[in-house]
């Protein structure tokens, strides 16, 4: 390569740079700054009145973690905390799983439609974003709940003769987050699996693989930073979900982001 | 018995689509494939050669007939349980492994133990000359090498028979002729059936053992490039393969009339109205005053530097074309409108019965 080649080379990575900036300063501001923030006030005494004082501590820390015994004044781990924390962790991922399960084969499907269908298809998917959050668990409560359109239609089939208890458990607030956090699963996969070469199913298929040897061998290694993404889009959010597990999960059934919001707007802690 | 047939395609049906609208790609198609034999598909686009090679890799079903491997029944087994390999125009190489993990996916796949993969594919590796390229990504690679790699992985499985769609055609015309060379010595090497797609007679001509012609779903003939050069049966072979003169013409005794009343003698036929077909490297030209040469006119001369062909008009308007080689002063002394007489060399006169 020439000196001149290489010169337009780290000339062209230079202008990748600038051309990225906007969104790196935003994000800097808008994500990375508040968490710097929260992680060095949880350091911090708390003061008189909500503020921080400027000093060393990690007493808030120990708050969250352990329980200081009333009698004798030694620590021991804050099980309830620790609980909710459990229980958010397993929520989400068995969200990220079951939408992935799920998200896959939808993706798969409509990558495979004609470039038509496949724009209304994507369209389909993105309509519960069309509607508040609130409307739509309140939509899954509807269904889910003892008196609800399942419960009742289960009964008038005689497929069961008590009501299940549905709402206000751990599977409702699971339902309830993959549906709400389903489309961040399909559209990455789907940008992904819009990308991969078909021709290369029948070349593995030519091969010996078996089909599921093709997915496991040709199509998830391929698709894989769309899987990646997908996954950390419905983890993420899931952890800190509070409108779903509050409706649905009742008042029992907290998440982290509940007991934040119980922490912080009651506690004022 | 030894079985010497490797493909045996019979009364092989594909229709597309539905009833009325249903598109007939191949049309009672059969055909003996001899194992070790490098058998080319030829035909015009569209014809169903593809498809033909579709279905004996196992992508497409047949709507009728059947498809026999070494004497077995293979028309409905899925391709990964045939032992037939594909190097498909595209490649189709898997841009996630190295060149070495292509190579080996389809021992891998087979559940080969690892030392025999790595052995192979080693071996593999050598064979199409990319022993420096194995641990790169197929991204990294021209098109010739990616072709080497296509090749090497189709190859590694040791298939009964391997299959090519056209794998030439996405390379220019120099690595083209290379890439010829080295596919026949790999045919050669190896001893595999290889049954190769193009519409390139050129191509089909050179490095074949047998060549089918197809056209519209039909195998139309089947034979050695000199016979299917020398001794086309139809009309349609006669004009695919190579440049050819026709000349309609009624049969008279033990001889044909030509359209412009002059006689000439060709083998037999029964048919009254037939087709005479001459190439045009066997076509003479003689001074116009010789006896029982065709008078004609020179109607456009067109130089090719080896040769130049010469366009002639018979008495009755029917076009005939003389590819003469180019002299060593590059002047064969041959002008515009200027009256000729023309022979036909009499072994070379083929007749096509309409
Ligand atoms: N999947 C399909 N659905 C409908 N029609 C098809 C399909 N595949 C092929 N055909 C039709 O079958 C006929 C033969 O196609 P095929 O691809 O075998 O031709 P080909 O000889 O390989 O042509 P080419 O030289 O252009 O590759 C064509 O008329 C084509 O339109
Ligand atoms: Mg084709």
């Amino acid at each position: 390569m020439s000196p001149a080649e290489q010169d337009q080379i780290t000339q062209s990575a230079r202008n990748g740079w600038l051309l990225s900036a906007p969104a790196l300063v935003l994000l800097t501001l808008a994500a990375v700054g508040p968490l710097i923030i929260v992680v060095i006030y949880s350091f911090l005494a708390p003061g008189e009145t909500g503020n921080v004082e400027w000093k060393f501590s990690t007493d808030a820390w120990q708050g969250i973690l352990f329980t200081r015994d009333i009698f004798d004044d030694t620590l021991a781990w804050a099980d309830a905390n620790l609980t909710i924390f459990w229980r958010s962790v397993k929520l989400s991922l068995l969200t990220t799983i079951f939408a992935f399960v799920v998200g896959f084969p939808t993706s798969w499907f409509i990558a495979t439609r004609p470039p038509k269908a496949r724009a209304l298809w994507l369209f389909l998917i993105t309509i519960p974003f069309w509607t508040n959050l609130l409307i739509r668990t309140f939509a899954i409560n509807e269904i889910i709940r003892r008196e609800g359109l399942l419960n009742t239609i289960l009964i008038n089939l005689h497929l069961i003769s008590q009501p299940l208890d549905m709402i206000y458990t751990d599977t409702a607030v699971f339902i309830g987050m993959t549906y709400v956090y389903l489309p961040l699963m399909v559209l990455p996969l789907f940008a992904s699996l819009d990308r991969f070469d078909m021709r290369l199913l029948e070349a593995a298929y030519d091969l010996y693989a078996s089909p599921w040897q093709v997915l496991r061998k040709v199509i998830m290694p391929i698709v894989n930073p769309g899987i990646i993404a997908g996954s950390i889009l419905v983890f993420v959010p899931s952890l800190g979900a509070y409108v779903t597990p509050r409706l649905l999960g009742g008042g029992k059934n907290m998440m982290i982001g509940n007991f934040i919001e119980l922490q912080f707007g009651q506690g004022r802690n | 018995m030894t079985q010497t047939i490797a493909v045996e395609a019979s009364h092989v049906v594909k229709a597309f689509g539905h009833a009325d609208t249903a598109v007939r790609a191949l049309d009672d198609v059969s055909v003996q494939i001899r194992k070790g034999e490098f058998f080319t598909l030829l035909g015009p686009s569209g014809c169903g050669k593809t498809t033909l090679l579709r279905l004996i890799a196992g992508f497409e079903m047949p709507s009728g007939g059947t498809i026999l491997l070494e004497g077995a029944d293979i028309t409905t087994l899925p391709p990964n349980k045939r032992p037939v390999n594909t190097v498909f125009q595209s490649y189709a190489l898997f841009p996630h492994l190295t060149v070495a993990q292509n190579i080996g996916f389809g021992l891998e796949m087979l559940g080969r133990p690892k030392a025999e993969v790595q052995a192979t594919t080693a071996r593999m590796l050598a064979l199409v000359k990319l022993e420096t390229m194995a641990s790169r990504k197929t991204s990294q690679l021209s098109g010739g090498q990616q072709q080497r790699v296509a090749l090497a992985r189709a190859l590694a499985p040791s298939p009964k028979v391997l299959l090519l769609d056209e794998p030439l055609s996405a390379l220019d015309l120099k690595l083209r002729k290379e890439m010829q060379i080295e596919l026949k010595r790999l045919q050669t090497e190896t001893g595999i059936t290889f049954i190769f797609v193009t519409h390139d007679q050129e191509e089909a001509l050179t490095m074949s053992d047998r060549i089918g012609v197809m056209s519209a779903g039909k195998l139309q003939q089947v034979g050695s490039p000199k016979e299917i050069y020398n001794n086309p049966v139809n009309r349609f072979v006669a004009s695919f393969i190579g440049e050819t003169n026709f000349l309609p013409a009624s049969r008279d005794g033990d001889m044909y009339r030509l359209d412009c009343g002059i006689k000439i003698g060709a083998p037999p036929s029964k048919a009254a109205r037939v087709t005479l077909t001459v190439r045009p490297e066997q076509v003479r030209l003689v001074a116009d005053s010789e006896a029982d040469a065709l008078p004609a006119k020179i109607t456009n001369l067109v130089y090719f530097g080896t040769d130049t062909h010469c366009h002639l008009s018979l008495p009755d308007g029917t076009e005939v074309v003389a590819r003469l080689q180019s002299p060593a002063t590059g002047d064969a002394g041959l002008a515009l409108g200027q009256s000729v007489g023309v022979r036909f060399v009499p072994e070379a006169i083929q007749v096509l019965e309409d």
